[in-house]
């Protein structure tokens, strides 16, 4: 290994740890993080490093004589597009075409940045998401606009109340509940007929179907920790979701 | 069956996956595209075989397949286009309705729906490490590395 002065090496530190920190929190898959850390590291001369990510935490040692840095995760949400900016920052630093300290301003950019779409669009989206399923899960033409109707009403309702509290089964919750009882009222009015195929539409946006797929994949490729984390996480989901409905079905 | 409609629906609903995953905008198409290969295999398989977890791994198997090629196309993480299409066959209805069993106090069916959705979801997981193993032999220059990294080989 050869040596590197000291601000680089912790200048390094910080940018690995920045990176690795950005990915958990936008949704990647822990041995992407892993990898991407390493090859940085690599990159840098530092061939003895060794990570350890969770969803909750990143543990990076540079080698054996020198200090282990730890950097905690607090908010996770799914946002694809820093996941991808990261990638493409790391492949230009391993392929020489950023310094260290370029690469950390991109970095600390890209953590400021927000890249979100406009929450309208969001909420289109996930309405048309709602209509989507209900048709494919065999729901009739007739109940289409309900389905599309509740299911951004849904998302509106666990993203405002994830704003003003941050405490994501409460959200989901409250998500639900209201997505039963718009259903149950549709239904027993009398304007339409089929209420389990609505409420499986309309509640689509908020299923943890991302968390659930990749909890097995991690455990499958050896990451325990990550995998029974986040498997606990996809299940607190999904008793919030099931706990909402439930609530409104038992009346 | 009516299949150009299908398509067209799991297209529009992998696209609205992509926008509420906040995917880069330029592949958000390519998502759509991969969630209809993923949907219009899946159906394919469950209507030749009736059998939802075969029917998983097939559409799980072509969605990361298809990722996988845009992935390279793009230079992106392949996640960015594996996410939006696997929406359509992770058993989010078979997970909901075991939580809603067992608030109910249906203890034997919530553990049919769950154990349903546990097969389910593990078939969907397979038929990613599957075809991403797959492929990655294909490209044999890179295969030794992926394996290691994914933790599918000991050394």
């Amino acid at each position: 290994m050869t040596q590197i002065g000291e601000t680089r090496r912790e200048l390094a530190l910080d940018c690995f740890l920045l990176a690795g920190r950005i990915m958990m929190e936008s949704g990647a898959e822990t041995y992407r993080v892993e990898d991407t850390m390493i090859r940085m590291a690599v990159s840098q001369n530092m061939v003895n490093s060794h990570c350890f990510v969770t969803p909750s935490g990143i543990m990076f040692s540079p080698s054996e004589e020198l200090a282990t840095r730890f950097v905690r995760i607090n908010n996770r949400s799914t946002d694809l597009e820093r996941v991808a900016l990261i990638n493409s920052v790391s492949r230009r630093l391993v392929a020489g075409e950023f310094t260290l300290q370029q690469a950390y301003d991109e970095m600390l950019i890209i953590d400021q940045t927000n890249y979100r779409f406009n929450m309208w669009l969001q909420i289109l989206a996930a309405a048309l998401a709602s209509g989507c399923f209900f048709i494919l899960l065999g729901g009739t033409w007739h109940d289409l606009p309900f389905a599309f109707v509740f299911g951004g009403t849904g998302f509106i309702i666990v993203e405002t109340i994830l704003l003003e509290t941050r405490v994501k089964i409460f959200a989901e919750f409250i998500g639900a509940f209201v997505i039963g009882i718009l259903a149950s009222i549709t239904v027993y009015t009398g304007f339409s007929t089929d209420l389990d195929t609505l409420i499986i539409g309309s509640i689509m946006p908020l299923v943890p179907g991302l968390l659930i797929t990749n909890a097995v994949r991690d455990l499958m490729a050896g990451h325990f920790m990550s995998g029974l984390s986040k498997g606990a996480e996809a299940f607190l989901t999904a008793f919030a979701i099931g706990a909402g409905i439930a609530v409104v079905l038992s009346f | 069956m009516n299949w150009p409609l299908e398509a067209l629906l799991s297209f529009l609903a992998a696209g609205a996956f992509g926008v509420m995953f906040n995917a880069p905008q330029r592949t958000l198409i390519s998502c759509g595209l991969v969630g209809m290969s993923g949907w219009l295999i899946y159906r394919i398989f469950f209507l030749a075989f009736d059998d939802p977890v075969q029917a998983s791994f097939a559409g799980a198997f072509a969605v990361s397949f298809v990722a996988h090629l845009l992935a390279k196309k793009f230079r992106m993480p392949m996640i960015i286009f594996s996410v939006a299409g696997i929406i359509p066959l992770v058993p989010g209805s078979k997970a909901y309705n075991a939580m809603r069993n067992i608030v109910e106090n249906n203890y034997l069916e919530a553990i049919a729906f769950a154990s349903e959705a546990m097969m389910i979801s593990g078939a969907v997981a397979m038929g990613l490490v599957f075809a991403e193993v797959l492929m990655q032999l294909f490209f044999k220059r890179q295969a030794k590395r992926i394996q290691k990294k994914m933790g599918l080989t000991q050394d």
